[in-house]
């Protein structure tokens, strides 16, 4: 069983395009009469329900960005009565930079389809042992796969992240077949394995692994290490969560789940649409959920989309792995930040504004470094003092960004800077 | 009678030490003494020097980071356990010594004990109440 849902996913491109047309007629009508917000975005644009009759009239709807997000936290963007809802998810972060999604059962069931149809690509069937360990809670990524997992009928390990020696005892133990987490987590399970010596011991057959960026190198490391398929999976949470596209054996891109989410590519810089085959950012919109469906939502991830046939069979689109973003966002360690959080503590802990954010990937494993530059302010003769401030300034960035740099003081003016501006970020990683 | 330390903030870089001290002596400042507290990622050199006034200005064109605190000088050579009495006499009062360091004039086979403490008049109020001599500035200067 390769597919989940075979109807939708091996579809004729006729029948998809009809089932996706009415769907977004139906959900951008949903929308304009349910959320003030986009109604208001519409009527600026002078775009009305009555003028999108087909997915050829997606470019003619106003788009949503984080910044609307923000502006409309939390309720302005829900499309039901809050009664309807049965569970939110959210993103790290603070307010106005966190993401809370609102889910009816149906959007929740809806998810977590899209994510079975992941595990099925990845060869998962109702004979699997499925271990996830990715996080979970208000984060996607564990609900997500988890639901994905009950969907197939496979029997389900709720890991959770972290405690590697119980996940690897887990593993032999209870003979998982597919494995869920990060990319990076996954290489570390598979040092560990091997380290160990129990290579022979665990049953691996498949991995699932997203929510960060990776190369093909690391995919043929992992591979080879744990003797299994690598698949990549892509979502966000303002979308739905992982699942929103998948890999199927090929690997050679993953498919977007379109039935439900509408994807195309713009021109980050005019918004115009851009045809398949350029490069631009992905924007997606939601045309089968009830409580949170953005509409044409700025992903700020740059990628390519490709209708070329796929030997697996499925006519649904494919998209390159993210190729950068159009924003200043680095995902470290599967979590967003932004540069301007760092900014925001920095000057809330009496530290000048000039930082510099060091990226880089060690043994698969990102690291992520804010230098500070010292100032007479914050120097003291004694090194309790200013080790007691540097402590209270890792404590605010962890607070902020809901992980942990490693904080490094260093003299003034010796943050680089390029025509007179400091470049506040470099980003070492190889991907 | 206390006298001006300066502290100055180093990066936990290769060289940077080095770039201060010559920085100071090229300018012909000397160094009377010397100490060096480090972390794992910073560093601070505290500096007893003859000049004070001008190793400011100097540190300040290499737009260094530094402070001036004002410490306690001691000798400690003129009787043996001089040290641990002012240490024992310090701690008898409850002062607490946030740092020390020693350090030796050759001409005079004379060794000193610097102190950090929050409160310096007390501190040497109760030095001399036991005896221990505290250095005045023009002693050290002139070393
Ligand atoms: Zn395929």
């Amino acid at each position: 069983m390769k597919y989940y849902q075979r109807e939708i996913e091996c579809a004729p491109r006729d029948t998809l395009r009809a089932l996706q047309s009415e769907r977004l007629a139906r959900t951008v009508r949903h929308v304009y009469q349910n959320v003030a917000y986009y109604r208001d975005l519409m009527d600026k644009k002078g775009v009305g329900p009555d003028d999108i009759r087909s997915v050829d009239d997606l470019p003619k709807l106003p788009f949503l960005t984080k910044d609307d997000l923000r502006d409309a936290y939390p309720y302005g963007l829900l499309a039901v009565p809050l009664h309807d809802c049965v569970r939110i998810q959210s993103t790290s972060g603070t307010t106005g930079r966190r993401v809370v999604a609102f889910y009816t059962q149906d959007d929740i069931d809806l998810w977590e389809e899209c994510c079975a149809r992941a595990i099925a690509a990845a060869g998962g069937t109702k004979d699997d042992v499925v271990h996830v360990c990715y996080g979970y809670g208000l984060f996607t990524g564990g609900p997500g796969l988890n639901g994905g997992s009950h969907k197939v009928g496979a029997l389900t390990l709720p890991m959770s992240s972290g405690n590697t020696d119980r996940q690897v005892q887990f593993m032999c133990d209870l003979g998982s077949t597919i494995l869920c987490c990060t990319p990076s987590y996954a290489a570390y399970l598979a040092e560990t394995i091997v380290g160990q010596g129990r290579r022979d011991e665990i049953k691996l057959k498949a991995g699932i692994f997203g929510a960060e960026a990776w190369s093909e190198e690391m995919r043929r490391d992992i591979e080879k290490k744990l003797g299994i398929r690598a698949y990549d999976i892509y979502g966000l949470t303002e979308i739905s969560g992982p699942g929103v596209s998948f890999e199927c054996e090929e690997q050679t891109g993953m498919h977007i789940n379109e039935d439900h989410f509408l994807a195309e590519i713009i021109d980050p810089d005019t918004g115009e649409t851009l045809p398949d085959g350029a490069k631009g950012e992905l924007v997606f919109s939601c045309i089968s959920k009830k409580a949170f469906p953005l509409l044409r939502y700025r992903t700020r991830d740059i990628c390519v989309l490709s209708r070329e046939t796929c030997s697996c069979g499925r006519t649904l689109i494919k998209m390159s792995k993210p190729m950068g973003r159009s924003d200043d966002m680095l995902i470290i360690r599967g979590v967003n930040v932004f540069p301007s959080q760092i900014e925001t503590v920095l000057l809330g802990a009496g530290f000048p504004s000039n930082y510099q954010i060091i990226v880089d990937r060690v043994n698969y494993t990102d690291t992520f470094e804010v230098q500070v530059e010292m100032t007479p302010e914050m120097f003291s003769d004694k090194v309790k003092q200013i080790a007691t401030r540097e402590e209270d300034l890792l404590a605010s960035l962890r607070a902020m960004l809901g992980i942990s740099p490693k904080v490094t003081l260093v003299a003034p003016r010796t943050i680089a800077r390029s025509e007179g501006k400091a470049v506040r970020v470099i980003d070492r990683r190889k991907i | 009678m206390a006298i001006d330390q300066i502290s100055i903030f180093v990066e936990n870089s290769p060289g940077r030490l080095a770039e201060v001290t010559q920085t100071l002596g090229a300018a012909g400042i000397d160094l009377r003494a010397m100490s060096i507290a480090d972390t794992m990622d910073f560093g601070i050199l505290r500096l007893i020097v003859n000049e004070p006034a001008r190793a400011l200005e100097v540190l300040k064109a290499a737009q260094c980071v530094f402070s001036v605190t004002p410490v306690l000088a001691v000798s400690v050579a003129d009787k043996p356990g001089n040290l641990a009495r002012a240490l024992s006499a310090l701690a008898a009062e409850g002062v607490s010594v946030e740092y020390a360091y020693a350090f030796i004039a050759r001409q005079r086979g004379n060794a000193y004990v610097i102190f950090r403490v929050e409160d310096n008049e007390r501190a040497q109020a109760i030095l001399e109440k036991n005896g221990i001599q505290v250095v005045n500035s023009d002693e050290l200067y002139a070393l």
